[in-house]
């Protein structure tokens, strides 16, 4: 039989007429319909179990509780710990996004060794039994050809039992070289030194404050303790406390401040000067204070009288001298006054002068080491290992110098110029480094001058990375032996600087580690016992665990169970005993130094003629820009007038703009004596005229898409400049200008 | 005459000849408009049968693969060994969620060391039990994430029984096949055995008009919501374009004139 057309076509219509009688169009539409709604990559949260682990953020140096929230094994939101002293329930932005520090692609699964040149990107997975041997066998090497001072240790911090094992690593070993990555504590730290004759860390009483005087510290951009610095910002304005914020830029801070004092970027210590000029002539500072509690005040009355009236400061700051005389009367009359200084975030240290001008105000107001004050406090001495037995040749190698020069005759009282290294790698003057260990720290991104430091970087036949994260300093390194991240491991956390309370954090797993990592703390103890000898046998402990447990003793039980400790007494002595010098006295002149609160300008980088801008950084609390980069979740909520797809933004005023030609959004390149780079204008009339701005934190080269190759790093712009006085990186800014595409 | 007569008979038989020429040609005709007929039924009939044996019986066996659970268990001997019946192993937590199939945790008390000879035993306590490995049971009543749903609400609040929805799982010795949808990847259990939708008791189907069918009720424990699913709206529908005054409470009480009514129950 044929199947003719009518017979196919009735075969078809049947066909359809039975199909629309089977259940099969119904059920493939719902069918469809639910993977459709359900399409397999679409990730489902986890089912299960909620649990909460109380632990504390190490990805800033502002150290906040939080409560991680768990569905069984797996950790699905941070939150702030309530009642936590430090941030009571607040979470900052990072804070919240970390947890995509810890199951994002950017992680770094194994011990990796490198195959292929310095920042090609070519690894060879090895395992940890490898790394370390391979690391032990070049450091018994060294220290055998009596070179163990060539090796260097750069740390995020100093406080706390992780750092702590550091030192003793390299005492131990024989190196003098462990630096701390730059801050404004530094800063702060000399000036105590310098003033009150201690070895303190600053603290400052803001929650008792009435007067709070900012020479251009980001309060709420990322300065101090970050979420402890909104609350207190939040509290001021509920209680009216005066804030006075002096910066050449509106920042958001100084947009929420009660006044913004535009000031010429650099002269910060010249108007803390004409400040301490008005109180001194209309005797408004603190008498008890002054005649009681401090030396040297004649000579220094004498300065500041005869240099720093408000006329010759006006000229210099760029402030109207009537606006200086209010000032001065304003915090001079208030009941608790506090100055603070550290540009930014104060991720980057200030000149010595000016640190201590600002200091000598608090001293002007009596407000030292009392209620609403700034206090020096001393570090919390909870670790009390047994003395390092050094042998001969650890004695030898302890004796050579820093190769940073801290501690140096120039330099006699700064403990750490992490600044001075690249240099001073690179001049060759002093040592070659042969091998350099980084751990919470990517100096490769944060340190000024990235093409210095890299040249450095190549010299250092082996450079050693802790990080977890496949960062710039890691891109660069020989070896990295990743360690678990901040929510898979032990850690002590000394309360961040700034308090002055004392709180230990107990940073503690949340989840078991993802990947072939391994905490930094028991690598340093292996590697130490692989070395044997006196470096071995200078750490008893099998784990850094069993370190951790034995150290923190009786407050361990607490620890676990809340999160932290606090005491209640507070760490900083009361004025009659907070001085620390020979006189018993706050100086105001340094005997052994001569160093007092005075305005030497700091000249930044660039001739005048060939650059007519000054180019200056700011700090965002949306980009982060120390040791860790942006997550996905907070580089999403940066602006479109800080980034345009791969362009960053130059802030400029429209008077400046105007008189060159230039238009909104135009595309100009960024030139300064360190480097060039394209970038995008952005009108602002928040930024003085001839300066121009630029966001800290982007341009990055590492981690994932989502941040790498976005805008500019800063700090291939900008090198440092070093403060005569202390060896720090006084540079503000350099000069720059803008020329067409 | 002859030659006339010829002729006519010549016409004649040629006419005749053209009349029977001309039926054969009608006969044919009729052949094909008539005696077709039927195989044009047939095809059409053909294609009916075909395309309903292909969507009753061909086309689920194509949807759904046959999966083994990764080991035994027998329900009826657990729930004689234990106090409070089904909760005993599928609890309520301290914090009111239900933790669903049980984990190694609540196994482990008994199964530390292996519990006769039974081949599945063998297999959990070797494979899963001494490695610290969670069994990975391929749960029959797993359903999409889209839908906020409190076991809580229903047994603790509701009083309802777990049969009323799971059936009588708890009186079986084996666990049966698990026929995972392979559009969906959810278990023939959510649609129910019959393809066709029909069923029998409450826990034939887990679909949102067996949700709808409490919550449709007025009975005294369950809060009517007036809940309008995909099928009874659309015979709503039907019935409102047929008879339009039938159906005057429909009006203005469909589910998108409800606030927030489809988000009480999805995500």
């Amino acid at each position: 039989m044929k199947i003719g057309r009518r017979g196919f076509l009735s075969f078809v219509i049947g066909g359809a007429a039975g199909t629309a009688l089977s259940p099969l169009p119904w059920k493939l539409t719902d069918d469809s319909s639910i993977w459709t709604q359900m399409w397999p990559w679409t990730p489902v949260p986890e089912d299960g179990e909620t649990s909460y682990v109380n632990s504390v953020c190490t990805l800033c140096p502002g150290r906040c509780g939080i409560t991680v929230r768990k569905i069984d094994d797996r950790a699905v939101k941070i939150e702030g710990m309530k009642g936590h002293p430090v941030n009571d329930g607040g979470a900052c932005l990072l804070g919240l996004s970390g947890l995509q520090l810890l199951y994002g692609p950017t992680r770094i699964k194994s011990p990796l060794k490198k195959t292929g040149k310095s920042g090609q990107g070519r690894w060879e997975k090895i395992s940890w039994k490898e790394a370390v041997s391979e690391i032990v066998e070049k450091l018994g090497n060294l220290r055998s050809k009596g070179q163990s001072h060539t090796v260097g240790f750069v740390s995020g911090s100093d406080r706390g039992t992780i750092p702590r094992l550091f030192e003793r690593f390299l005492t131990a070993y024989g190196s003098p070289n462990l630096m701390r990555m730059p801050s404004v504590r530094d800063s702060y730290e000399l000036t105590l030194h310098m003033m009150q004759g201690v070895q303190a860390l600053p603290g400052f009483d803001f929650e008792n404050a009435d007067f709070i005087l900012s020479f251009g510290s980001g309060i709420i951009d990322g300065w101090g303790s970050p979420v402890r610095m909104f609350r207190a910002n939040s509290a001021w304005q509920d209680a009216n406390v005066k804030v006075i914020q002096i910066e050449p830029r509106l920042s958001n801070t100084a947009a929420k401040s009660s006044k913004w004092i535009p000031i010429n970027p650099g002269t910060e210590a010249a108007l803390a000067m004409g400040l301490a000029h008005v109180i001194i002539k209309e005797e408004l500072y603190d008498n008890d204070f002054i005649s009681n509690y401090a030396k040297g005040f004649d000579e220094w009355k004498q300065l500041v009288l005869d240099k720093y009236s408000p006329d010759s400061v006006a000229a210099v700051t760029g402030i109207d001298s009537g606006t200086i005389v209010v000032l001065a009367r304003g915090f001079a009359n208030a009941s608790r006054p506090l100055a603070i200084c550290g540009r930014g975030d104060g991720n980057t240290p200030v000149s010595l002068n000016e640190s201590m001008a600002v200091h000598a105000l608090n001293a002007l107001a009596g407000n030292v080491n009392k209620k609403g004050g700034v206090w020096a406090v001393s570090d919390m001495d909870y670790i009390s290992w047994p003395e390092i037995e050094m042998d001969a040749m650890a004695a030898a190698g302890m004796q050579q110098d820093r190769l940073d020069g801290a501690g140096s005759r120039k330099y006699p009282f700064s403990r750490y110029l992490m600044n001075r290294l690249p240099k001073a790698i690179n001049s060759g003057e002093q040592y070659p480094l042969q091998a350099l260990f980084v751990s919470g720290a990517n100096p490769f991104y944060t340190l000024p001058d990235t093409k210095s430091v890299q040249e450095a970087f190549d010299k250092i036949p082996l450079v050693v990375s802790f990080s977890s994260y496949m960062d710039e300093t890691s891109q660069h390194a020989d070896i990295i032996l990743p360690n678990h991240v901040f929510l898979e491991r032990y850690e002590d956390v000394p309360s961040p600087v700034g308090l002055i309370q004392p709180v230990i954090g107990l940073a503690k797993p949340v989840v078991e580690p993802q990947f072939n990592t391994r905490h930094v703390g028991d690598v340093i103890i292996q590697l130490a016992k692989g070395l044997g000898g006196s470096v071995a046998s200078a750490f008893p402990w099998d784990s850094y665990y069993s370190c951790l447990k034995e150290t923190l003793n009786d407050k361990w039980e607490t620890l676990v169970e809340k999160g932290f400790w606090s005491g209640t007494e507070l760490m900083g002595p009361t004025l009659e005993s907070a001085f620390g010098t020979v006189s018993g006295k706050f100086e105001f002149i340094n005997p052994d130094t001569g160093s007092m609160p005075q305005f030497k300008p700091i000249s930044i980088e660039g001739d005048e003629r060939l650059y007519p801008l000054v180019l200056i950084p700011y700090d965002s609390i949306r980009l982060a820009n120390g040791y860790i980069g942006d997550p996905p979740f907070a580089i999403k909520t940066v602006e479109d007038t800080v980034l345009n797809g791969e362009y960053v933004f130059v802030e400029i005023n429209p008077k400046t703009a105007g008189s060159a030609g230039l238009h909104d959004g135009q595309r100009l390149v960024l030139i300064t004596p360190k480097g060039k780079a394209e970038v995008k204008i952005h009108f602002f009339e928040g930024i003085m005229p001839g300066i121009i701005a630029l966001p800290r934190g982007l341009g990055h080269t590492a981690y994932d898409d989502y941040l790498a190759g976005k805008g500019i790093n800063f700090n291939t712009l900008i090198g440092p400049v070093e403060d005569p006085d202390s060896g720090m990186d006084a540079a503000w800014g350099i000069r720059a200008k803008l020329n067409k595409v | 005459m002859s030659t006339l007569d010829d002729h006519a008979k010549k016409i004649s038989e040629d006419t005749a000849g053209g009349a029977a020429a001309a039926r054969s040609t009608e006969e044919k005709m009729e052949k094909q408009d008539n005696g077709p007929g039927g195989p044009i039924i047939l095809f059409f009939i053909l294609g009916l049968f075909a395309s309903l044996i292909v969507g009753w019986t061909i086309f689920p066996k194509l949807l759904y693969s046959q999966k083994k659970q990764p080991i035994d268990f027998n329900h009826a001997f657990h729930v004689a060994e234990v106090d409070n019946g089904c909760e005993s192993c599928h609890f309520f937590r301290k914090d009111g969620t239900f933790s669903g199939a049980p984990k190694l945790e609540q196994c482990i008390d008994c199964h530390e060391e292996i519990q006769g000879v039974d081949p599945d035993e063998i297999k959990f306590v070797e494979e899963y039990v001494s490695n610290g490995r969670e069994v990975p049971w391929l749960i029959y009543s797993k359903q999409p994430d889209c839908v906020f749903f409190s076991h809580a609400a229903h047994i603790k609040g509701a009083g309802m029984d777990c049969v009323t929805c799971h059936g009588h799982i708890g009186e079986t010795e084996n666990l049966k096949v698990y026929e995972e949808n392979r559009i969906t990847g959810y278990s023939r259990d959510i649609w129910g055995k019959s393809i066709a939708g029909f069923k029998k008791n409450t826990w034939d189907r887990m679909k949102m008009d067996d949700c709808a069918e409490c919550h449709q009720r007025t009975d005294a424990n369950i809060e009517k919501t007036g809940i309008k699913t995909p099928t009874n709206r659309l015979i709503d529908d039907i019935v409102n374009v047929i008879s339009p005054w039938s159906l005057s409470t429909v009006k203005g009480s469909s589910v998108q004139t409800q606030r927030d009514a489809c988000f009480v129950c999805h995500k």
